[in-house]
């Protein structure tokens, strides 16, 4: 247990529910009912998912193959709920827009899983990862949620293995850990800077497995265009074969949607050029609230943009910030100078100066937010770039501060540090042509994940019955924001334990009755989704969606990003409303509808961004306080730090949608603790 | 800088294909390769030629998705992904020729975009461990040499994309399925399945139409993740073991 905590059982409230004084966003939006989670479990917190794992209805071994479910995407959540659905007889349909389930971007993530195996006797537990990740997502997440993923970590760990992830390992052959994120015990699990990939590869290898064995059926490039609800079930999906063109429509007795985050909502972000939003915006139009949609995570070490033709940023391991200095030109006149030309006097270690204690470890958000500012000032480093301001002029700016080695080059020795980055400052050196060993580096913030998504209950179905939804695309573990290594580790978790355990008790009452291809409601989805590609393949504008996807990230970034306020956030929305109509009357997609056309699928997803862009804006108007990655400049202390508002704010926000130009509904999920008590961060 | 760009345009499976010249000004050495294709998109777009077609994914050389042969070379002249490929390989005034990977076990669909399940199906055969999720024992209960837990890792890095297989004068998959059959070989968990795994793997391969090999070792030269060409050898020792063992 943490200094000062003590063990609570989970039985008595420690907060009471919050009350909304604030309301920025009057206007934006209607408040609708309370929503009380319907599937919450109850009793000491320990015991909450066992209890409902044996309460659980099961599925006869003889019943599970005349169940079909769909699952889209194939990553983490998606791969891993495949193979194990598979492998208890299930027939599984999965779905995925890259040519290969094992492509999918869960393969990017560096780190590592976080697990409580305590192999290095350091105290860890349960209760202490769950501790830990209610409190580093600032307490807006449900304890139940995270109590469970906390549980199920080490069930990951072993299964992982037994499949043959080659974790790293120590001289005894035993698995090896390290510290990860700031807490206090080593319990992330690695397999050097590639954990992702290779646990990727593990659920993608178990779940070709089921396709030799006949219980899983995968389609690849396939997208989802819109999910098909008959008599108030999830029943089936349209998506587009992507090679043909051609529109099928796929039907079920229940739906996963595990696909992943909307970063790209940014334009420029970590994700994957595909990654998207389209599933999870088609449900929730059709329904499914989504959940917080304003918390993203900001990363404070990426690569910095070079140029307008940027179209992706990379993540250079914030483990860099142990043995980098950050700085920038105390002078603006510095700032193209050569930096080894910049002498000691004319520096600004700005995270230094501004948080002595802390220096350049500060938390993740206010590294971000320092950076910008400095940037801000026209002290940031590097190529310059041109931005678009509200009033359309553009202005140019230079976004990037110094992450310098030299100072630990000296102390270490090149060797040493070497072997530690390796592989980070090669790729460093790939993508910048500059030699990190010889030129400081140049770094700036980039979107990397999104806590939001579809609201789900604790057996991860969303409003929609029939409708489950796994992984990051779903908002329930992580709160306001995500500790390193929890990715990986929530994805698995969902897709491994959690939902093969819950989805039972839906299908237990399958099969449904038959729906086939000619029921109206199908019908309908399909010719919704034929209308709209008639219709984005018509409009034949001037526009390619990529101008249209930069603009709109360049206004969620400027005023949706790192730092957030009131009137900002309300000229985002009327500028986000204005390229809505921009894009519908005025975008240009060629080549045909039946055939493979990248334009048009760009074109899809970029449409629902859109639609998300605004909602994401009303969220954070809504919410008039800082928490996690949320920072909104008129809820501070004295010194700059992120004010929260328990007393106001202590709900999940859930939008139910309110019709094609209606308002969005909110519905507010009280977030009350009985195992842990919230408290203020603090980095004094 | 200004390039003249040779780019292979195919509209379907069952077109015939050509070459086809264009000319690029305004790429910025800064640009990757891939972005120096966005950016003929874009003027393509705009002079109403529709974009050429090609595969990316993550744009950080992990995920398999790109491909491209440039100028010959899969992945072009450095040893990473075409995606982490960046213009400042090249200079002003340059020609390229950029061609989808060239291999008849991986059929084009579109322009440089080729078909890549035949992988799928190699890995469906045998390319995993069969482990069923909540049947596995803790996960310290066996321990796995560190050098072999490191050779596992270090083959287990092959990211499917496929270069081996387009730089190989046979159109052989040797090293993807060695690799794999190294990766999990080399761990105790990989031991029950060993033999059989690499008679039903290599079955697969042979019966996707991919060549043998008759150790040139373009693959692992042409290997972003730098496979070493001594998983074909394991490969081979493995599939004698199992017709002695198996």
């Amino acid at each position: 247990m943490a200094a000062g905590t003590h063990y609570l059982p989970g039985l008595t409230p420690t907060n009471e529910a919050s009350v909304q004084k604030s309301d920025d966003a009057a206007g934006y939006y209607v408040l609708g009912d309370k929503l009380v989670d319907p599937k919450a479990p109850t009793g000491p917190i320990a015991e909450r998912w066992t209890t409902r794992k044996f309460e659980n209805r099961l599925v006869n071994p003889a019943n599970r193959r005349k169940l079909d479910v769909i699952i889209v995407g194939t990553g983490l959540a998606g791969g891993a709920a495949a193979a194990t659905l598979g492998e208890a007889g299930y027939n599984v349909k999965t779905f995925c827009y890259q040519d290969s389930p094992r492509r999918a971007h869960s393969i990017a993530a560096q780190g590592g899983i976080n697990a409580s195996k305590n192999y290095k006797s350091d105290g860890d537990s349960d209760y202490r990862l769950f501790y830990d990740t209610v409190k580093g997502g600032d307490y807006r997440s449900r304890e139940s949620n995270v109590y469970r993923l906390a549980e199920v970590s080490t069930n990951i760990i072993d299964q992982c293995v037994a499949q043959g992830v080659p974790f790293a390992r120590d001289y005894g052959g035993l698995l090896d850990n390290r510290s990860f994120g700031g807490v206090q015990v080593s319990r992330t699990f690695y397999a050097r800077g590639q954990t992702g990939q290779q646990l990727l590869l593990g659920a993608y290898q178990a779940m070709e497995r089921q396709v030799a064995a006949g219980t899983v059926e995968e389609f690849t490039r396939h997208e989802m265009l819109d999910v098909i609800i008959v008599d108030d079930r999830a029943r089936g999906i349209v998506a587009r074969n992507m090679v043909t063109g051609e529109i099928e429509t796929h039907l079920a007795d229940a739906v996963v949607l595990a696909t992943g985050g909307y970063g790209n909502v940014f334009y420029l972000s970590t994700n994957a050029m595909g990654s998207n939003v389209m599933a999870a915006w088609r449900a929730h139009r059709k329904g499914a609230y989504m959940a917080n949609p304003c918390y993203t995570q900001i990363h404070p070490t990426c690569i910095p943009v070079t140029g307008a033709h940027q179209s992706k940023l990379t993540l250079m391991s914030e483990s860099l910030r142990n043995d980098g200095r950050i700085w920038v030109p105390k002078n603006a006149e510095d700032c193209t100078k050569d930096p080894r030309d910049i002498p000691e006097e004319d520096r600004d270690y700005f995270l230094e100066r501004i948080y002595p204690a802390f220096g350049n470890l500060v938390p993740r958000d206010i590294a971000s937010r320092a950076a910008k500012y400095m940037c801000d000032e026209g002290r940031g480093v590097g190529p310059e770039v041109e931005e678009t301001q509200p009033d359309g002029s553009v202005k140019k700016f230079r976004r990037g501060v110094y992450l310098d080695l030299g100072a630990a080059i000296e102390r270490l020795g090149k060797d040493k540090i070497e072997e530690k980055y390796d592989n980070l400052l090669d790729m460093y050196e790939r993508i910048t042509g500059e030699n990190p060993y010889e030129v400081p580096m140049r770094i700036y913030p980039a979107v990397h994940y999104v806590m939001g998504g579809l609201w789900v209950d604790y057996e991860l179905q969303t409003s929609i019955t029939g409708l489950f939804c796994t992984g990051e695309a779903n908002f329930s573990d992580h709160g306001a924001n995500r500790l390193g290594a929890s990715a990986l580790m929530q994805g698995l978790a969902d897709g491994y334990f959690v939902l093969p355990n819950t989805i039972t008790d839906y299908l237990a009452d399958g099969p449904f009755d038959k729906v086939d291809e000619s029921h109206p409601a199908v019908v309908e989805a399909l010719d919704g989704v034929k209308s709209r590609v008639e219709k984005l393949m018509s409009i034949n504008g001037e526009r390619s969606v990529e101008s249209i996807h930069k603009e709109l990230g360049q206004i969620m970034w400027e005023y949706c990003g790192m730092d957030r306020n009131a009137e900002g956030l309300k000229t985002a929305i009327g500028l986000i409303r204005e390229l809505k109509k921009e894009f519908w009357t005025n975008v240009k997609v060629l080549g045909s509808a039946d055939s493979l056309n990248q334009d048009l699928e760009k074109a899809n997803r970029v449409a629902d961004f859109i639609e998300l862009g605004e909602l994401m804006c009303i969220d954070a108007l809504n919410r008039r306080e800082s928490c996690g990655g949320h920072f909104r400049s008129e809820s501070q202390t004295e010194e700059g730090e992120a004010l929260r508002h328990d007393d106001e704010f202590a709900y999940v926000a859930a939008w139910e949608f309110g019709g094609e130009d209606g308002a969005p509904i909110l519905h507010k999920e009280d977030l009350i603790y009985t195992a842990i008590e919230m408290k203020q961060r603090s980095y004094k | 800088m200004k390039l003249t760009l040779k780019i292979w345009r195919q509209a379907n499976a069952s077109d015939k294909g050509a070459l086809k010249t264009y000319e690029l000004d305004g790429v910025s050495q800064d640009m990757s390769f891939l972005e120096m294709l966005d950016l003929l998109n874009e003027q393509l777009l705009h002079n109403d030629e529709e974009p050429v077609a090609f595969d990316s994914d993550c744009r950080e050389g992990i995920c398999g998705m790109c491909s491209l042969m440039i100028n010959g070379e899969a992945h072009g002249p450095e040893v990473t992904t075409t995606c982490q490929l960046h213009m400042r390989s090249f200079k002003d005034g340059d020609t390229i020729t950029i061609e989808p990977w060239r291999a008849a076990s991986f059929p084009i669909v579109k322009d440089l975009i080729v078909d890549r399940s035949a992988f799928d199906r190699i890995i469906q055969n045998g390319g995993y461990i069969s482990a069923n999720t909540g049947s596995a024992p803790e996960a310290n209960s066996v321990p796995a040499p560190r050098d072999k837990a490191m050779r596992a890792f270090n083959t287990a890095t092959c990211i499917g994309c496929g270069a081996c297989v387009a730089a190989c004068p046979n159109g052989s998959a040797s090293l993807f399925l060695g690799a794999k059959i190294t990766h999990l070989g080399e761990l105790p968990q990989g031991q029950p399945e060993r033999y059989s795994r690499v008679q039903s793997m290599l079955a697969q391969h042979d019966h996707e139409g991919f060549g043998g090999c008759t150790n040139i070792g373009e693959c692992a030269s042409a290997c972003p993740k730098e496979i070493p060409l001594d998983v074909i050898s394991q490969l081979n020792k493995d599939l004698r073991n199992s017709m002695i063992l198996g």
